[in-house]
């Protein structure tokens, strides 16, 4: 039990990687995205689907492990942290981990760099991968630790396309976020890694700074979103609070393509009064990737603030929902050095994160 | 306030020590308890086992609370926090729902495939009290891993907070009770 608690003033991301059917470095990914590439493929039977789905898969078929592995191995490579050592953890986020395992896939991650503390796992269903992010910035503000390495990866399986059918979810064709004909969400699959520290080093360039997490409940519906955004409104709100917007370039939102998701979140962005910040909507590039989306999308966010331009919506044509939201149908430049990533997820849950290039 | 900590295993329950009187165990334990203690919650029918556990967990706590504080079972505490973890994740429910897949009957059961995240329980403990806090759950290795991550979490306000473990109709475990730093 840990009876004293220093707080760390800052955290900061010091390597990162997405390893996606778009690539297996942050950089190739968003030269992918940049390009306007998507992942996206339509699949007529696999997983003995009786309907076909579209989504986002690996060219082989990998595992939870392998996937988390490649990603993490690539990230750390980066670093001249040891892996091994007492003051470094392993926070995973997945909803479905490996045959429906979650603790013991993660463990043999964390083994396989020669880490022997408890990873931390959050199961938060599709918030998993910002919650997991403010779970290991809790813990290295806290001085339990000096190194998180923050792991996102679901991969897609008989039971995830199965079940988001049975839900009626899916969307045959490419997802449309916030367009008037979207017709339901694309699954996908990814591991992305995010290795944060609180170890200050002399850095000469600008470094990524966690500055604020939130997370909320609708207290409304287990399955669907609150009609007025309630949980979304309060996890934006609480990242902006003593803020200036200017420096906001944009909101990264989740857009899953499903009527009632995006239509939540241009409430909730409405209620906040940020409707005339740029979006940043990825599904149409990778699907929705469960627990992975939340890592890969704030990584591929900062890389759009590094590179001042956010890519374009793919296949946005018309506003479908009640407020309008700023999708660019092209590559956009952007300027401003942070920005606020949201998801939304089943049982109500809600989270957002804000980020700084300082 | 005392301290509130309510146990539940698939042979008893016990609230603050005291073992409430049941003459049934197991799942069938649970369903008496709500008998007994809620009654008036037509949803709990609907949930699975895991959400159960920790549903009926979560009744027995807020009312104690409510009895010691001497205020009403419904006190307005928008801000709460549900912190809930265990080591299988939604693992039981998954297998009921993956057994029923076949090519013949893709989809079979929306509302069964709903459940199979174990953080729907911490969504019907919300949806019951309306708490609009952080609510979140955690696959940690055992409530000790668990007690040590709480530490972590600034709690500005209180939170509600259990380990939840269900393995089967007969063997299930809960341990809940409000944290306050």
């Amino acid at each position: 039990m840990v009876s004293f608690l220093r707080v760390l003033e800052r955290v900061i991301k010091i390597a990162d990687n997405i390893y996606s059917p778009l690539g297996t470095s942050t950089e190739e990914n968003f030269k992918a995205v940049k390009s306007g590439i998507s992942g996206l493929k339509k699949y007529c039977d696999m997983f003995d689907s009786v309907e076909p789905f579209t989504a986002s898969a690996m060219p082989v078929r990998m595992t939870f492990r392998q996937m988390c592995i490649e990603s993490a191995t690539r990230a750390l490579q980066q670093t001249d942290i040891d892996p091994s050592s007492d003051d470094v953890i392993f926070v995973f986020s997945t909803t479905k981990g490996e045959d429906l395992r979650l603790w013991e896939p993660s463990v043999a991650v964390a083994r396989h760099f020669g880490n022997n503390n408890q990873p931390i796992i959050v199961s938060n269903a599709c918030i998993s991968g910002v919650n997991a992010q403010i779970m290991a910035s809790r813990v290295l503000k806290a001085g339990l630790y000096k190194t998180a390495v923050v792991i996102g990866c679901d991969v897609l399986s008989k039971f995830i396309v199965s079940g988001f059918q049975s839900l009626k979810a899916l969307s045959a064709d490419k997802c449309l976020p916030f367009d008037k004909n979207r017709q339901g969400l694309n699954l996908g699959e990814a591991a992305a890694c995010m290795v944060l520290s609180t170890v200050n080093g002399n850095y000469e360039s600008k470094r990524w700074i966690y500055e604020a997490g939130s997370i909320h409940n609708d207290a409304n519906h287990i399955s669907g979103p609150s009609r007025t955004a309630e949980g979304s409104y309060r996890c934006l709100a609480d990242c902006l609070k003593n803020i200036d917007t200017a420096d906001l370039a944009f909101i990264s939102v989740h857009g899953t393509g499903t009527a009632y998701n995006d239509e939540m979140e241009s409430i909730a962005l409405h209620r906040v009064g940020l409707d005339s910040k740029p979006v940043v909507a990825l599904k149409c590039y990778y699907g929705h990737t469960l627990g992975a989306a939340g890592v890969l999308e704030t990584l591929l966010s900062m890389q759009a603030i590094e590179h001042q331009e956010i890519p374009a919506a793919l296949g946005f044509k018309e506003q479908g929902t009640t407020y309008n939201c700023m999708l660019p149908t092209t590559k956009t430049n952007v300027k401003g050095n942070s920005f606020i990533k949201i998801l939304s997820g089943f049982g109500g849950c809600n989270a957002a994160v804000r980020w700084v290039l300082r | 306030m005392s301290k509130i900590s309510v146990e539940i295993s698939g042979k008893e329950c016990t609230v603050n020590g005291e073992k409430l009187n049941c003459s049934k165990t197991g799942a069938e334990m649970l369903m008496e308890l709500y008998c007994k203690y809620v009654k008036d919650y037509p949803k709990f029918y609907k949930m699975d086992s895991l959400s159960r556990l920790g549903f009926i967990a979560s009744e027995l706590v807020l009312q104690k609370e409510a009895e010691l504080n001497g205020t009403t079972r419904f006190e307005s505490n928008e801000s709460r926090k549900i912190i809930l973890a265990n080591n299988n994740a939604s693992l039981n429910t998954d297998l009921k729902y993956s057994v029923t897949i076949d090519k013949n009957n893709y989809y079979p059961s929306p509302s069964l495939f709903v459940y199979t995240l174990p953080n729907i329980t911490t969504g019907e403990i919300a949806i019951r009290n309306k708490y609009y806090g952080e609510s979140c759950f955690l696959v940690l290795e055992n409530i000790e891993q668990f007690r040590e991550v709480l530490q972590t979490i600034e709690l500005e306000s209180d939170a509600l907070v259990g380990w939840v473990e269900y393995n089967s109709n007969s063997d299930f475990n809960c341990t809940m009770w409000i944290e306050k730093h």
